[in-house]
């Protein structure tokens, strides 16, 4: 895993290069314009909702099943089509992993929430 | 060569606090103990569900956590109380603690002829031990016989962001020094499994973390539920956590970049040095119980929602990379890596803290969970109540 150099006066961070998401380092409001850093170079980025602190934004749009990627690594699949700027969390993204629900026809609850 | 004050035991190993621990083999010697404990100063009482109505592998692991948590070397003589029909065997859990060469003593209240005759018994006997404890001596120890668990609990994203990552840089340190490190929570490597497998030094290592995690998702397969709601927790997700592959990926890293030695079953000794994984629940209680049992010295438990989690034998040293948590929690934090976040401190530097506190609390600073008196103890089941 790559290690991520924290910067002053960041709203937001990306783990890694391959990265679909950023993870806030403050609470953001729609509409609001910030700058990331991947790859070494600054991106700006308009955020189409509130998002809370601590909470996932896309950067990228996210086609429905594709991959999310956080910290270089697959952290879930999108369960709709998240476009750039969207909060990314339970309601749009579900984990692979653990999910004994799936074989009894389960899954996709967190989307109604 | 970097040293700490420590109890030299007789079987060598060493100690970094000398307690007198009060053990029931049973929920019924609850009371007893507790009260025996609340008369004599100092000493720490471990009661629990269990003892009684198990048999096989989950009566082992009740068996070896109780023996464990009497053989730690932070424990320099224990009162083992039983009521005496129970399933738990109190003359081997006495030998077995017996071996490392402390003082053990056992009561039983049926033979002692009920509770307040066994609690003025166990007083007795308890201020006897507790003389004795007082008279060992302490000595410089090399810092690489400390053996140090990391643990995380009421994450959110900044576990992943900064307080893992800074711990990882602690456990480096400690390994550096030729110390021991031990991560546990087989839950919270599911999706992140193939970067601790990476580091495994052979094969062998590998596929038992294989069949760790394997075993677990079978589990949660027979069950037919979702992991999510209960780990991630509903706190994990307020936090920020999406997934447990989220959550895993930002765990891992609190135990630095050493290779792993092997892979040892829940409340196992640690069979050497270096970073080894101890296959148990996420839970917080139960691992840190775990690593108790195994002979950890004491816990670095990172939080970003803030838990007040201690240990009646090893101290818990609470380290969040959440500001909030920091100020409106102080009275259980004790490291806090934030200024990572906002680009004034380094990981390395806060790190360095982190490490500056291990050595510190193993030379007898008290935690914040010491001094608050946070004991939680728990042993994890593995099967049912007969």
């Amino acid at each position: 895993m790559a290690e991520q150099a924290f910067q002053k006066g960041l709203s937001c961070i990306v783990m890694h290069d391959q990265d679909n998401v950023a993870t806030l380092l403050k609470d953001c409001k729609k509409d609001e314009v910030i700058t990331y850093i991947r790859d070494g170079k600054a991106f700006r980025l308009t955020f189409i909702q509130d998002i809370p602190f601590g909470h996932k934004v896309s950067i990228t749009v996210i086609r429905q099943n594709e991959e999310v990627i956080k910290y270089g690594e697959v952290i879930g699949a999108a369960t709709i089509e998240i476009p750039t700027g969207t909060h990314v969390h339970v309601h749009n993204i579900e984990g692979i992993r653990g999910r004994g629900d799936i074989g009894r026809g389960g899954g996709k609850e967190f989307a109604n929430h | 060569m970097q040293t700490i004050r420590g109890y030299r035991r007789e079987n060598g190993k060493i100690g970094i606090r000398n307690h007198l621990l009060i053990l029931p083999t049973v929920i019924c010697a609850n009371q007893v103990c507790s009260r025996v404990q609340q008369q004599v100063h100092g000493s720490v009482a471990i009661p629990h569900q269990h003892g009684c109505s198990q048999v096989g592998a989950d009566k082992e692991r009740t068996h070896k956590v109780l023996v464990g948590m009497g053989k730690n070397p932070n424990v320099g003589a224990v009162l083992i109380v039983s009521l005496g029909c129970e399933v738990i065997n109190a003359a081997k859990v006495k030998e077995e603690i017996e071996s490392t060469g402390k003082p053990v003593i056992w009561i039983d209240i049926q033979n002692e002829g009920g509770s307040i005759k066994t609690i003025q018994r166990g007083v007795e006997e308890a201020k006897k031990l507790m003389k004795e404890l007082e008279k060992t001596p302490m000595e410089d120890v090399s810092v690489s016989e400390l053996i140090v668990g990391v643990k995380c609990g009421g994450s959110d994203f900044t576990s992943g962001l900064c307080s893992n990552p800074a711990l990882g840089k602690a456990a480096d340190m400690l390994l550096n020094e030729g110390g021991t490190i031990v991560m546990g929570e087989t839950t919270e490597i599911i999706g992140a499994e193939h970067l601790v497998m990476a580091k495994a030094v052979s094969s062998k290592v590998r596929e038992k973390l294989y069949l760790c995690v394997q075993q677990f998702e079978n589990e949660v397969e027979r069950m037919g539920v979702d992991m999510r709601g209960g780990n991630p927790s509903p706190g994990n997700i307020d936090g920020g956590l999406s997934s447990i592959e989220e959550k895993s990926l930002g765990c891992i890293s609190k135990a630095g970049s050493a290779p792993l030695q092997d892979v040892v079953d829940f409340a196992e000794e640690i069979p050497g040095k270096g970073y080894y994984f101890m296959d148990s629940p996420g839970n917080d209680i139960e691992c840190v119980s775990g690593m108790a049992a195994a002979g950890v010295h004491l816990v670095c438990f990172t939080t970003g929602r803030g838990t007040p989690t201690g240990n009646p034998i090893i101290p818990v040293i609470k380290i969040t990379g959440n500001e909030l948590t920091a100020k409106r929690m102080a009275d259980n934090m004790d490291v806090d890596t934030s200024p990572v976040l906002h680009g004034i401190q380094t990981l390395d530097e806060s790190g360095q803290n982190i490490y500056e506190m291990i050595l510190n609390v193993a030379n007898g600073q008290e935690t914040k969970s010491e001094i608050l008196g946070h004991q939680e103890f728990s042993i994890s089941r593995i099967g049912i109540s007969l």
